[in-house]
């Protein structure tokens, strides 16, 4: 296990900067989630810390050691890539001893070392077998086992999930899980998957061209988004974001309703998260027509067209509104969010 | 479709007949080149065994069939303590040219395909130049650095241009490319310097190349010919190809003979193409498999 810290970390190609200066520490046993949209940096720092990347400018410490400029093997650190990376000439066996193959343990002692991690991963019985005859998920496996087998003090996940299917993903997710749980290890997993980094982070580190847009545990994001891009990114499906006029103590709508509502005088976007916006009988924010339905069994997301445009709300799922149907759209306001319509940035 | 065609008779039953296959003449022709082809290759190979089955007065005769086949070149050629000599000149330079071969232009189209350095593709360009020039122009050069080196008539000197090769560069270089880097930085990660990772990880995933090459260079190495005879003086130095060219006398060119060793040297080009054929096959039908 061990402590992980960025501080001020640059990465350049030539005259192009990709990371502008990442600020962050990882606890010691914590798991962070590394999200944002293709682009954003997330797996260039992950790289970096991994030692596979150049570091520009900036420090990154595991523990107490500066890292830059340590080769991969000397860092003790563990990776899991997007496509596994197992060698498809080796037997699971062999491919999850090789990650003890520089260790100076004795024989007997790696062999049940790779024992212990196939009966921890419940692969035992496909040792012998090779990555071809194995399925995304096993094969994953294998490349968690290859990880696992050297007790690395850094967990190092690059999207691993994205190239199983949405069913054997859940799966993976809850063993994932299971072993930061069980192994109690500091894990760094990268991912663009909103729904895998709320469900696996202790932390969630949103990221956007380069910089870190916030720094939260996955409820501090989701309740509390720092600007307009997390609000948006995290949440499915996004919060809606409205247009509207402050006066100080009044917000002033499209369609003109006005809400008591204290926020900076100017221009402001209002942000309702659809979970929070519901058909109303009267009193509503907003007034709209039902343009689509989407019926998820308990609930139905109703997509309403209004005067501040598309909004997304939920409906009851034994009676929604019906496609046409004129509906009125209200929210608590504890539950509204306020952000600075020029920098983005929440106000409340 | 059916090839089944239902028709109503005369008696309004219904009767069931095989309709006639249409003839595709695609399909003919396809098979007629096919066949013209394989004649063409074949020809050559029957003839040589031919005349090796033939006493010297009938060689010239273009018949397929011996009128009285011997095997008494075949006696002849065995007995000739030469030939063995030839023999294992030509199996010692092909399989050594073909080790380095697969070491050198590995490692080099490894290097060039996965490592990003200042002028790297300006080398490339360099050595793939190479191959533009034919080997009519190389001779000269190679001959006079041997000269200087001291490499005439010596193992040496038959095999150093082959050690490594542009063409092997090039094929193995673009099979490198197939290899996923995350293969290679996984083992970075791992603990494995630079040259095991080569050595470990991706040599075995590019084995179906490494097979077409040796087959390439052992079977290029054991019919070259022109370098071998001008490099070597000594009867001992010959290779295979050298040495029965030089069967018969200034008279007469005992050309039973020649087709005779020809035939016996054509065994260890099969042996060495069977036994890296099955890796070429079983890397195809391996990249064919998904997950």
């Amino acid at each position: 296990m061990a402590e992980l810290s960025l501080h001020k970390l640059v990465k350049r190609y030539g005259d192009t900067e990709v990371l502008h200066g990442i600020d962050l520490s990882v606890k010691d046993g914590e798991f962070v989630v590394f999200v944002g949209p293709s682009g954003c940096g997330k797996s260039t720092t992950l790289r970096m810390i991994a030692g596979l990347e150049e570091v520009s400018g900036g420090e990154i410490r595991i523990d107490d050691r500066v890292v830059n400029n340590l080769e991969p093997k000397e860092r003790d650190i563990a990776m899991v890539f997007q496509n596994y990376a197992i060698y498809p000439h080796m037997s699971v066996r062999k491919n999850i001893a090789f990650g003890l193959r520089s260790s100076k343990m004795a024989k007997a002692d790696k062999a049940k070392r790779v024992e212990e991690v196939a009966d921890f991963l419940e692969m035992t019985t496909y040792l012998e077998r090779k990555p071809a005859a194995l399925s995304g998920g096993q094969r994953q496996r294998v490349a968690i086992g290859r990880a696992m087998v050297r007790d690395p003090a850094l967990f190092l996940f690059d999207e691993p999930l994205s190239n199983l299917d949405a069913q054997l993903r859940t799966q993976m997710r809850l063993e994932i899980k299971k072993l930061h749980q069980r192994v109690g290890s500091t894990i760094v997993f990268v991912t663009h998957d909103q729904v895998e980094a709320m469900t696996m982070a202790d932390r969630i580190v949103i990221m956007k061209d380069g910089h870190i847009q916030q720094v939260g545990t996955p409820e501090d994001v989701y309740r509390n988004p720092a600007n307009t891009f997390v609000a948006r990114f995290i949440g499915a499906p996004s919060m809606n974001l409205i247009e509207a006029d402050s006066t100080g103590d009044t917000v002033r709508l499209p369609g003109d309703t006005a809400v008591a509502l204290t926020a900076p005088s100017g221009p402001v976007t209002i942000g309702i998260r659809p979970d929070d916006l519901r058909p109303v009988a009267a009193g509503g924010l907003l007034t709209g027509t039902v343009s689509v339905t989407e019926p998820l069994g308990p609930e139905t997301l109703i997509y309403v067209d209004t005067p501040a445009g598309e909004m997304i709300a939920k409906a009851s799922g034994r009676t929604p509104p019906l496609v046409g149907e004129q509906v009125q759209l209200g929210a608590d306001i504890a539950d509204l969010h306020i952000f600075d319509r020029t920098s983005g940035l929440a106000v409340r | 479709m059916s090839a089944t065609e239902i028709r109503p008779t005369t008696a309004g039953v219904l009767d069931t007949k095989a309709a006639p296959k249409p003839r595709n003449m695609g399909q003919i022709i396809r098979w007629l080149l096919l066949f013209a082809g394989g004649i063409v290759m074949v020809m050559p190979i029957a003839y040589m065994i031919s005349t090796s089955l033939k006493w010297p007065w009938e060689v010239y005769n273009v018949n397929l069939i011996p009128e009285e086949p011997t095997v008494e070149n075949y006696l002849y050629v065995l007995e000739d303590g030469r030939f063995y000599w030839w023999f294992l000149n030509s199996i010692i330079i092909a399989t050594a040219t073909t080790i380095s071969a697969l070491f050198f232009d590995s490692l080099v189209g490894y290097t060039l395909c996965k490592f990003k350095f200042p002028g790297r593709t300006l080398v490339f360009i360099a050595i793939l130049s190479t191959l533009m020039i034919p080997t009519e122009m190389l001779v000269i050069p190679w001959y006079l650095m041997s000269q200087s080196f001291g490499w005439l008539d010596s193992y040496w000197g038959i095999m150093f241009p082959g050690l490594m090769t542009a063409f092997g560069v090039f094929l193995m270089k673009q099979f490198f490319e197939s290899v996923p880097d995350d293969f290679l930085e996984a083992a970075r990660i791992d603990g494995l310097n630079e040259f095991q990772i080569w050595w470990t990880v991706a040599m075995p995933l590019v084995r179906p190349a490494l097979a077409a090459l040796a087959i390439f260079v052992f079977l290029g190495n054991w019919t070259a010919f022109l370098w071998p005879l001008i490099v070597t003086n000594s009867t001992d130095m010959y290779t295979l190809p050298v040495g029965l060219a030089g069967f018969g006398d200034e008279a007469d060119v005992a050309w039973e003979l020649i087709m005779t060793g020809a035939a016996i040297s054509t065994i260890p080009t099969l042996v060495v193409f069977l036994v890296f054929q099955r890796f070429i096959i079983r890397g195809v039908v391996m990249a064919g498999l998904k997950g």
